[in-house]
């Protein structure tokens, strides 16, 4: 369990983190989710106690984070920021951390072998590619056991194969009863992995909920439908009192999910239908409606991006 | 938290790195070796040398001439301990792990110094009998007076120059601002400002000026230097304490990047 209070960080007049009070409850995975520098990888470092916040308190399992004997037991963290000596090889990166944590030996080894880095276990961290580095990251955050884990962006440069990998750990880790706390800019990957929601945007809290509530509140589902007798068409969905919205290339949209009842009618009047297709407005929308107000760095350059390819987006992945 | 871990855990991370072998062995390496040919060639002259310095020859610090560019691998040694932490982000890894800072710094200094202290050792003693064997009929042997106090002082210079470079690099962070600032120091302005007569006065007190008096058996003719061979030593490691809790200080306030 982690405990926010009021937690706060200034870097001279700008504010960087704002007052955030959230718990991170275990047995689930719970997404840390905002826009690029929303804040997201400083409260993290608070949490760990690497930065110190301006006003307000974190606790880990009621306790500060630099009063926990052995850190490393109670939680373990892949940072956004690389955190290697290249110089070192992975074995003597994951036992210099074991020995200050108390932690026995033979755990670098296993955790080697979860991450799968065993054959290069001797060779310099410097020569390892993206994909290496943040699997040696996992390992030296799975080190000491922890029934505290958090992720900083851990999907980050990994290919489809190594993230898939690490959803499944999450997933699994979560499973296990533990605490399990991932930061991300991307909604399609929280929709994925997450069950809990906290959606941040420059330093203030915006959301805190469950997946399922928030899907439930932030995605309108309706029907699309398409037919070359229009007309005839709209005067029979209107008659048997349904709302319908004009939509673009001739199609219609009726919210709601009432696709079988649109079908029984079209067959009743003798209507020809060339599309009949309930859809979701995408969670990825949602989102950037949420943040909109609150994204930093608006881009500058193009027009709005169509819903719709947001959708395509996540369902995509 | 116990100290015992983390001093393991420091042990690891610098017998791990190569930095650690280079500037070691380049530190003994470079003062025995420069040392030792400073004595030959003073053997050589020292018939021609003028009667007031052939009185004042003090053969112990002759051998440890090679301190002077020896003692900059030991610099170089003591900032890149520290401040790798800081260029390699390895820092937020090492106080994620250990977040009591002063644990951290005290276990990291504690074992580079015992290791600095080591490799001082073997480097004074070589220094010393190697350069007495070269120096022929007018050697210091190991049991005249001052000279066994001298050998050991040699050791814990070295140490201690290592140390005051863990301190300011704690402060700075950054090894290239480290480095920057203290070759030069060391090498030229200290040495400078300690015997110019215009700045001598306050030139004398700074840590190398000071600490480098233990090396000395013979006083040099018309020495009016205020304080003796210990008393120097004591005040390089004022100089140590005053960086390291400075670092200390600094490192408990700051955030971790």
């Amino acid at each position: 369990m982690i405990e926010l209070e009021g937690l706060t960080k200034r870097y001279g007049a700008k504010v960087a983190v704002d007052h955030l009070t959230f718990a991170v409850r275990p047995g689930i995975v719970t997404g840390f989710l905002g826009p690029n520098g929303a804040g997201k990888s400083t409260t993290i470092r608070m949490i760990l106690g690497l930065d110190r916040p301006t006003a307000g308190d974190v606790r880990i399992d009621g306790t500060h984070y630099d009063r926990l004997r052995d850190p490393l037991t109670y939680i373990g963290a892949l940072l956004d920021a690389k955190a290697v000596h290249g110089g070192r090889s992975a074995w003597n990166h994951l036992l210099c951390l074991a020995q200050s944590n108390g932690i026995p030996e033979r755990r670098v080894a296993e955790v080697l072998e979860t991450v799968g880095l065993t054959a290069v276990a001797r060779k310099k961290a410097k020569g390892f590619s993206y994909g290496m580095g943040q699997r040696l990251g996992i390992a030296a955050a799975l080190l000491g056991d922890p029934r505290i884990l958090m992720f900083d962006e851990p999907v980050n440069g990994l290919d489809p194969e190594g993230i898939h990998w690490i959803r499944n750990l999450m997933k699994s880790l979560a499973a296990e009863g533990r605490t399990v706390f991932v930061s991300s800019h991307l909604m399609s990957e929280m929709a994925l992995t997450a069950d809990h929601l906290v959606v941040i945007g420059q330093g203030r809290l915006l959301a805190d909920t469950s997946m399922a509530d928030f899907i439930r509140t932030n995605s309108r589902s309706y029907v699309r439908v398409r037919s070359p007798q229009r007309e005839r068409l709209l005067d029979v969905l209107h008659q048997a009192g349904i709302t319908v919205v004009e939509a673009d290339g001739g199609a219609l949209e009726v919210a709601g999910g009432k696709a079988e009842q649109i079908g029984e009618l079209a067959a009743r009047y003798g209507l020809v239908l060339h599309e009949l297709s309930p859809r979701q407005a995408s969670l990825e929308e949602a989102f950037m409606q949420l943040t909109a107000e609150a994204v930093e760095y608006h881009a500058q350059a193009g027009p709005a991006p169509t819903p719709q390819d947001w959708g395509a987006g996540w369902k995509g992945v | 938290m116990a100290a015992v871990q983390v001093i393991r855990s420091e042990w690891t991370k610098i017998r791990s790195v190569a930095s650690t072998v280079w500037t070691l062995s380049l530190a003994v390496v470079v003062t025995v070796a420069l040392g030792t040919l400073i004595c030959a060639l003073s053997s050589r002259q020292f018939a021609n040398m003028p009667a007031r310095e052939r009185f004042s020859f003090d053969p112990t610090a002759v051998s440890f001439a090679g301190m002077t560019l020896g003692q900059l691998a030991m610099i170089v040694f003591g900032v890149l301990v520290v401040s790798t932490e800081y260029s390699t982000g390895m820092i937020r890894a090492s106080l994620a792990a250990v977040p009591r800072r002063g644990t951290f710094l005290f276990c990291k200094v504690a074992v580079a110094a015992a290791l600095a202290l080591a490799v001082g050792m073997v480097t004074s003693f070589a220094a010393f009998f190697l350069g007495q064997a070269v120096l022929g009929s007018h050697r210091a042997a190991i049991d005249d007076p001052g000279v066994l106090r001298a050998v050991f002082g040699g050791g814990l210079y070295m140490t201690l120059i290592a140390m005051f470079s863990m301190g300011v690099a704690t402060m700075l962070r950054s090894p290239m601002l480290s480095l920057g600032i203290l070759m030069p120091f060391f090498f030229l302005i200290s040495n400078i400002l300690g015997n110019v007569d215009a700045t001598k006065k306050v030139g004398r007190f700074l840590p190398d000026q000071a600490g480098s008096r233990i090396m000395r058996v013979v006083p040099r003719v018309a020495d009016d230097t205020p304080y003796g061979p210990w008393g120097g030593l004591g005040i390089m490691a004022l100089w140590v304490v005053a960086a390291l809790a400075g670092g200390y200080l600094l490192l408990r306030r700051r955030d971790a990047q």
